[in-house]
């Protein structure tokens, strides 16, 4: 006697497969597809990669990714140790400065480096030739070596959070281990300290080299204007009209299998526990005194968050708040017009905005139902080969945004399933890229609960759907509203997967911020940034309330 | 109240067989406790009979009805009984009263009635007063009071108990195993109590099943399981006791270096080649001098080889003459006597439990 809950497990199954295998399996399908007679042929890969222009934004995308990686570890990995194992002063600062990092959209950020490092107009050259009498400012945001210090302003949060999870699990006593034996404090941190993290670095490496070479909209505001492509820009012109998708599928392909094997040599990597030193909760962890040398730390701390953060909301907010924002900064500037007419008087801003919160609340609250089911389906063994379930539910974790956009587009423009052009394809896109987090913390939030509380209702009579909506659901209140909040953040702000999947009418503000990027009304554009930094900021308040500080910064969300 | 039978259920998990071919029956209003060591299969039995697994093989019934058998099986909710888990599963999130009345609302009683089986249960196991606490301002033993009264107030033909005292402190634990025979007393539920703790089942139980490796060794009252355990693991599990290999040769049956006439063991006649007994400590004396032998008393010299105090009685081990067998043996507070003492063992044949062959 099956239950009756059964059919609505296989639906929710039915989505999942739905959601993340078929636009997978379209996406392999349409790369083999001749666009006009839909036979099987090879011609979009030579399409794809038989011209020079395609290898070499390939090419760059390779080189800035490694260098966006480098540079990351030099920004991450002093301040991680800093904070972790020294007795440097403001570590609260630091630590705020990162997470506000980790707060600004990185198209955002770009537009931000955009306006102090513009050539001539930026504020660094205007302060340069000031300072200097100088023609023209040094800086010029719009090159190979802009693009990789923006980039990395705002991914090597990553490092710091895995380079630091890692050192505060080191114990004291390794290191005290090093100096009884007569190494010097340096030596100590350089033999021991660092080496037993460093699994944790190359972790962090391979995750900083995949954002990179996945990100779309740093790249597009800076390498387009720069006059050269990396991939994700390439992927973009091809669905200029018209939309070469198989060209387009079999040019993402070599971008899908690059990440899948680098993320699963880091998962390699990170799971080799006997190297990293997991003594429980760390012992006792004593600082390093470092003297007067802990203000050259702290200022090279506040060095690196100036680059990423300081700098670029102070710019963004003058330019919301400025009449123009060349004109500097005084009083008869500001004005809150920029505001008024993104949220108020201009229809497609509004809309946009408003589409922004409902897509993301829609798809948070999607990924979040599914991703509860899946687990719940998993952990309670209620189909047979569950476990291969998790795998697909931790699938999109693997693909980049925009190939996954290929994918939906390919899957869903066509018959039988027409989304394209509606709302729900962008939904439906945000709550597959985003249903691993959802997965992860709802595995988490049901683990925490004993099955004997559910067991207890079905015996005294509930069904299962019953015993899941009057036991299991108030008891997991709690846990999913720190992971709505973990899904409903970088859906506000997703831009690669929404670029390709957005038609006039489904505009979201990442979309329409890109879009105003070649008017250059950056007053408006730094606006729309604003209001998502302060929607974020505020859902960020709320989660550290109900979840505890470090819910955002945690490794497992990431 | 109803009569529960148990046919032959297996469960197998994979290539491992966690219940192997278990039949039992409870008749109605039975309190019957299953007695084993972790793993062996006790509480698998006791979810297959709550409708959480399905057995692998065999079948459960219950008044006549079928309720389990392979690939087919009544989920828990339609079985009408109720079961008390070893963590409790008081939801954290409803307070006492809403815990006990939701067996009540989801069987759709009117208010009025759920509010006064609610508060008259809730009196009986003495927790009228705390009917508006929430689970985490509770004790552990209120916490199980709770459980007691969530599980009773919806009349279940079968209570189903899992382990639920092993949470509490020990004189907690004791004064729970009264209460839950009282409760019994009053109700008459047929009851399924799963413990690993032969005191108790003893406490508790009209008969226990002791289970080793996935099978009932035995069922019995738990005086003649005490009394006359059948298998060698019964006699070790229940208690502490002597194990005596012998053979039987002629009229006798023949030990290490003494002898007992076989017409002295009850059903003498039918023993042959190799046995064994089990002999309770408390079922032998120590003299120090030669007590009259009788029909039901043989005596036998041994020496004192080991000797314990633990205030309630004295645990001697005791070597009888020439043998290599040590003896335990319980004796009272003021019987002492020295190591390397010469002593004369007691024992009486009819208190020798035959073990099957292994």
């Amino acid at each position: 006697m099956r239950e009756r809950s059964y059919v609505v497990w296989l639906l929710l199954i039915a989505l999942l497969l739905l959601l993340v295998i078929n636009p997978l399996a379209r996406l392999l399908w349409a790369s083999f597809q001749h666009p006009e007679t839909g036979a099987f042929t090879l011609e979009n890969y030579v399409a794809a990669y038989g011209r020079w222009r395609h290898v070499e934004a390939l090419v760059n995308s390779l080189v800035i990714g490694v260098a966006v990686a480098l540079l990351c570890t030099v920004f991450g990995v002093p301040m991680a140790w800093a904070v972790s194992r020294t007795d440097m002063p403001a570590k609260g600062l630091v630590w705020a400065a990162v997470l506000g990092t980790f707060i600004m959209p990185n198209y955002l950020g770009a537009v931000a480096w955009i306006l102090m490092a513009g050539p001539n107009a930026g504020w660094l050259n205007r302060i340069y030739t000031t300072l200097t009498a100088a023609e023209a400012g040094p800086f010029n945001v719009y090159s190979k070596a802009g693009l990789v210090l923006v980039i990395a302003c705002y991914s090597f949060p990553y490092m710091f959070v895995f380079t630091r999870s890692a050192l505060d699990l080191i114990s004291s006593e390794m290191e005290d281990a090093a100096s009884t034996l007569g190494a010097g404090a340096l030596r100590t941190t350089l033999r021991v300290t660092l080496p037993l993290a460093l699994p944790a670095i190359l972790g962090a490496f391979i995750v900083e080299f995949l954002e990179a070479i996945a990100l779309f909209g740093t790249p597009a505001l800076i390498a387009l204007p720069a006059r050269f492509q990396v991939m994700t820009t390439m992927l973009w012109q091809m669905f200029e009209f018209p939309p070469r998708v198989q060209v387009a599928a079999a040019y993402a392909m070599p971008l899908l299998l690059v990440t899948v094997f680098l993320f699963w040599l880091q998962y390699r990597i990170m799971a080799r526990k006997g190297y990293v030193a997991l003594t429980g909760k760390g012992g006792d962890r004593r600082l390093v005194r470092l003297g007067p040398w802990r203000w050259v730390l702290l200022g090279y701390c506040l060095l690196v968050t100036s680059l990423s953060f300081f700098m670029p909301i102070l710019v963004v907010l003058q330019a919301a708040f400025a009449r123009a924002w060349g004109r500097g900064f005084s009083w008869d500037n500001v004005t809150t017009r920029n505001l008024r007419f993104v949220l108020l008087e201009q229809t497609a801003t509004r809309a946009a905005t408003l589409n922004t919160f409902v897509y993301a609340a829609a798809a948070s609250v999607i990924a979040l139902v599914l991703a509860l089911a899946i687990a719940y389906i998993v952990a309670r063994r209620l189909v047979p080969l569950g476990r291969a379930l998790t795998y697909v539910a931790m699938a999109p974790f693997v693909i980049p945004g925009i190939v996954l956009a290929i994918g939906f587009y390919a899957a869903y423009t066509a018959r039988p399933l027409v989304l394209y052009g509606t709302a729900w394809i962008l939904i439906l896109a945000f709550a597959t890229r985003f249903l691993p987090i959802a997965y992860t913390n709802s595995d988490a939030a049901l683990r925490s609960i004993n099955p004997e509380l559910e067991d207890a209702a079905r015996i005294l009579g509930a069904g299962r759907l019953l015993s899941l909506r009057r036991i299991v659901a108030p008891l997991l209140r709690r846990g999913l509203a720190g992971a709505f909040i973990l899904v409903f953040i970088p859906a506000t702000r997703e831009l690669s997967s929404a670029i390709f999947l957005y038609t006039t009418g489904t505009q979201v503000l990442s979309v329409l911020l890109f879009d105003k990027s070649d008017e250059g009304n950056f007053e408006v554009l730094s606006s729309m940034g604003l209001i998502l930094v302060v929607v974020t900021v505020a859902l960020v308040l709320v989660g550290f309330r109900m979840v505890g500080r470090d819910f955002l910064l945690r490794r497992t969300a990431t | 109240m109803s009569r529960l039978v148990l046919s032959s259920i297996s469960r197998r998990f994979g290539g491992v067989t966690a219940v192997d071919r278990v039949s039992l029956t409870l008749q109605a209003g039975e309190f019957v406790s299953l007695l084993g060591p972790s793993g062996c299969g006790k509480t698998t039995t006791l979810r297959m009979v709550a409708g959480f697994l399905d057995p692998s093989e065999g079948t459960i019934e219950m008044d006549g009805r079928r309720l389990s058998s392979p690939g087919a099986t009544v989920p828990p909710e339609k079985r009408n009984m109720s079961m008390i888990f070893q963590s409790y599963a008081i939801w954290p999130n409803m307070t006492v009263a809403q815990n006990v009345a939701f067996g009540l609302e989801v069987r759709r009683l009117p208010r009025d009635e759920i509010r006064i089986k609610v508060r008259r249960i809730l009196d009986v196991v003495q927790m009228g007063h705390l009917e508006g606490r929430y689970p985490q301002e509770l004790s552990g033993g209120q916490q199980q009071r709770v459980a007691l009264a969530r599980a009773i107030v919806v009349q279940p033909t079968v209570l189903l108990l899992d382990e639920p005292l092993s949470n509490l402190d020990a004189n907690l634990r004791e004064e729970m195993r009264y209460e839950i025979r009282r409760l019994h007393d009053e109700f008459h539920i047929t009851t399924i109590y799963v413990t690993h703790d032969q005191a108790e089942a003893m406490v508790t139980s009209d008969r226990i099943a002791v289970m080793n490796q996935g099978r009932i060794e035995q069922v019995d009252a738990p005086r003649a399981l005490y009394a006359r355990p059948r298998t060698r693991f019964v006699a070790g599990f229940i208690g502490r006791t002597n194990l005596l290999g012998g053979l039987v040769r002629g009229d006798d049956v023949v030990f290490d270096h003494f002898t007992i006439g076989r017409e002295r063991f009850p059903d003498g006649a039918a023993l042959q080649g190799p046995v064994s007994f089990s002999l309770r400590p408390q079922a032998i004396h120590l003299h120090r001098q030669s007590p009259a032998a009788s029909a039901h008393v043989c005596v036998i010299p041994g020496v004192v080889a080991q000797r314990a105090y633990l205030g309630e009685h004295w645990d001697y081990t005791v070597r009888p003459a020439g043998s290599a067998l040590a003896l335990r043996v319980t004796a009272r507070p003021h019987e002492v006597f020295d190591l390397e003492e010469k002593v004369w063992l007691e024992l009486d044949p009819r208190q020798m439990a035959l073990l099957e062959p292994e």
